[in-house]
């Protein structure tokens, strides 16, 4: 377990290192980041220019939402999405052998290997405005309202983690399927906003199929303070179910790997 | 000449079409994105639509489904991602390749956009359709704006090809345009008419639209096949159509010009 984390630090440390010779890229990193938090701001005052709630969200509740929005993006552009991408690459080039003779768990390695360190600059900026949002709410912060909401981005990441490793282990079986990370993408974007403003199709498939609810709205539910233990109870069943799905599914795709000339 | 540049098209269409038709799932997959993206706000404006009690500026669920599916195909025709492109062909120095050749190579794009836009109307016209009866959007127009809409829809989508072009030399000066790029987009979603129908913005928004080439490109032929303007409203938006385009055929010629010369690249 120690051994695992250690590991995972040093790959940071690389990234880290990697990135201080571009510095300059931090802080155009860091002005496109506020950029899109200024697009998702406008569309709230817009928006808030014609109603006092949406869909029983105040704009209060809203910003942190976007907060949360913000955060997760980061967090997985920062690991999630690099290492997958590389892991990718590797089964395509046949390159990942080299990762397998390692003495280390492969499905550990492939996840945390590639980390983005700029994104660090957007995490910033989802933190500052759920802090903001909080400030503006007004009410006391307990520690079961922490605790909750620390509970919910923790299953909502571990819940991304799963689904981003399901889609990425399909290249095991189709070699060319890099794109379907584009839906993911895409379908993120519908997180900007409560899934309950959608319709019922569409909020079945951002809970279900692209677990965008557990991951964005499911939190800042828990930051308003009107999070439902049943909602949290369902989140924790998802999390441990795609945990499982996702480690059958790794060693399933793991055993077709049959590298290539390399 | 012109019997030239014909059998050119008809020569890049059949290559272009056999690229395209090699990366089916992968085109198809970013099609979905870019469908998704108008449903989002048509999402959040009948929801507060709803709230308000039906209609928020005139407009019901009905009228912001119409609305937005309308902008769904808009979107489609005035799509582009040559400023992208040329970021990168420029960077790399591939730009040299197509320099030698005896035709200026804005005519390889427009091929390029055109069957891309004429051959994932495979997707998008079965997701229209669906989307229609997953919407239920509410017309009260004439026969006569619907027919008038395809003329303004191929407009928006040549003054935004055009303009999305001009926007692409930017990278002949700055290694940075994915800056200039992304404050394109941005001022586009909120001037076009993506973010919420102009009428609903803040007025000194609406003032700012009205001066800006982007609601020529989205709101002018929304609202056109949406029957919400009447003759002289129609006859301006034709013209200033026009207008712009010509206006970045200009911009866009004077930049190219400009801009091979500053161009420089070794190896290749």
């Amino acid at each position: 377990m120690f051994r695992h984390l250690s590991l995972a630090l040093h790959y940071f440390r690389l990234g880290l290192a990697t990135e201080m010779e571009y510095r300059m890229n931090f802080f155009i990193q860091l002005i496109t980041a506020c950029i899109n938090l200024a697009v998702s701001l406008g569309g709230l005052e817009i928006i808030f220019s014609h109603t006092q709630t949406l869909n029983g969200w105040t704009h209060t509740e809203l910003l942190a939402l976007i907060g949360v929005y913000f955060l997760m993006s980061a967090l997985i552009h920062t690991i999630i999405q690099p290492s997958l991408q590389k892991f990718m690459e590797d089964v395509r080039g046949g390159t990942l052998d080299f990762l397998l003779l390692k003495p280390v768990e492969p499905q550990w390695l492939v996840s945390v290997r590639q980390v983005q360190v700029m994104q660090l600059a957007n995490v910033l900026l989802g933190a500052v405005v759920i802090t903001v949002a909080l400030m503006r709410m007004g009410t006391a912060i307990t520690i079961a309202h922490t605790a909750a909401f620390l509970l919910a981005l923790t299953l909502g990441l571990i819940i991304v983690y799963c689904f981003w490793l399901m889609l990425a282990t399909l290249v095991f079986w189709f070699l060319k399927i890099d794109n379907i990370l584009v839906i993911f993408e895409s379908l993120y974007e519908a997180g900007r906003w409560p899934v309950g403003i959608y319709p019922a199709w569409l909020k079945f498939i951002l809970t279900f199929v692209v677990p965008v609810a557990f991951v964005v709205t499911v939190p800042a539910e828990a930051l308003a303070g009107r999070l439902s233990p049943q909602t949290l109870g369902i989140g924790v069943l998802l999390a441990v179910a795609m945990l499982v799905l996702s480690r059958w599914f790794w060693r399933r795709g793991l055993r077709r790997y049959e590298g290539a000339s390399a | 000449m012109l019997a030239n540049l014909v059998q050119f098209y008809l020569a890049r269409f059949r290559i272009n079409l056999a690229v395209q038709f090699q990366y089916r799932v992968a085109m198809g997959i970013w099609m979905l994105g870019l469908i998704l993206e108008p449903l989002v706000y048509l999402c959040v404006w009948t929801s507060v639509a709803k709230t308000q009690g039906g209609t928020v500026g005139g407009f019901g669920p009905g009228d912001f489904a119409a609305y937005y599916l309308i902008m769904l195909l808009v979107h489609h025709a005035c799509l582009i991602w040559h400023m992208f492109e040329y970021d990168f062909i420029i960077r790399q120095g591939i730009l040299s390749n197509r320099l030698l050749r005896p035709i200026h190579p804005i005519h390889g794009d427009i091929s390029e956009n055109i069957t891309y836009k004429v051959f994932m109307l495979v997707i998008l016209l079965p997701a229209f359709g669906l989307l229609w009866y997953l919407f239920k959007p509410e017309f009260h127009t004439t026969v006569g704006a619907v027919a008038l809409f395809p003329f303004a829809l191929l407009m928006a989508g040549a003054l935004a090809f055009f303009a999305g072009w001009a926007l692409a030399m930017a990278a002949f000066w700055t290694n940075r345009t994915a800056a200039v790029n992304q404050a394109w987009f941005v001022a586009m979603f909120f001037f076009s008419g993506q973010a919420a129908p102009l009428s609903l913005l803040p007025p000194w928004m609406q003032d700012v639209a009205f001066y800006l080439p982007f609601r020529w490109m989205y709101s002018f032929p929304i609202e056109l096949c949406l029957g919400r303007l009447d003759t002289r409203k129609i006859l301006h938006g034709f013209g200033t159509q026009a207008l712009w385009i010509l206006g970045f055929l200009i911009i866009m010629n004077f930049a190219w010009r400009s801009g091979i010369k500053r161009y420089s690249a070794s190896g290749g």
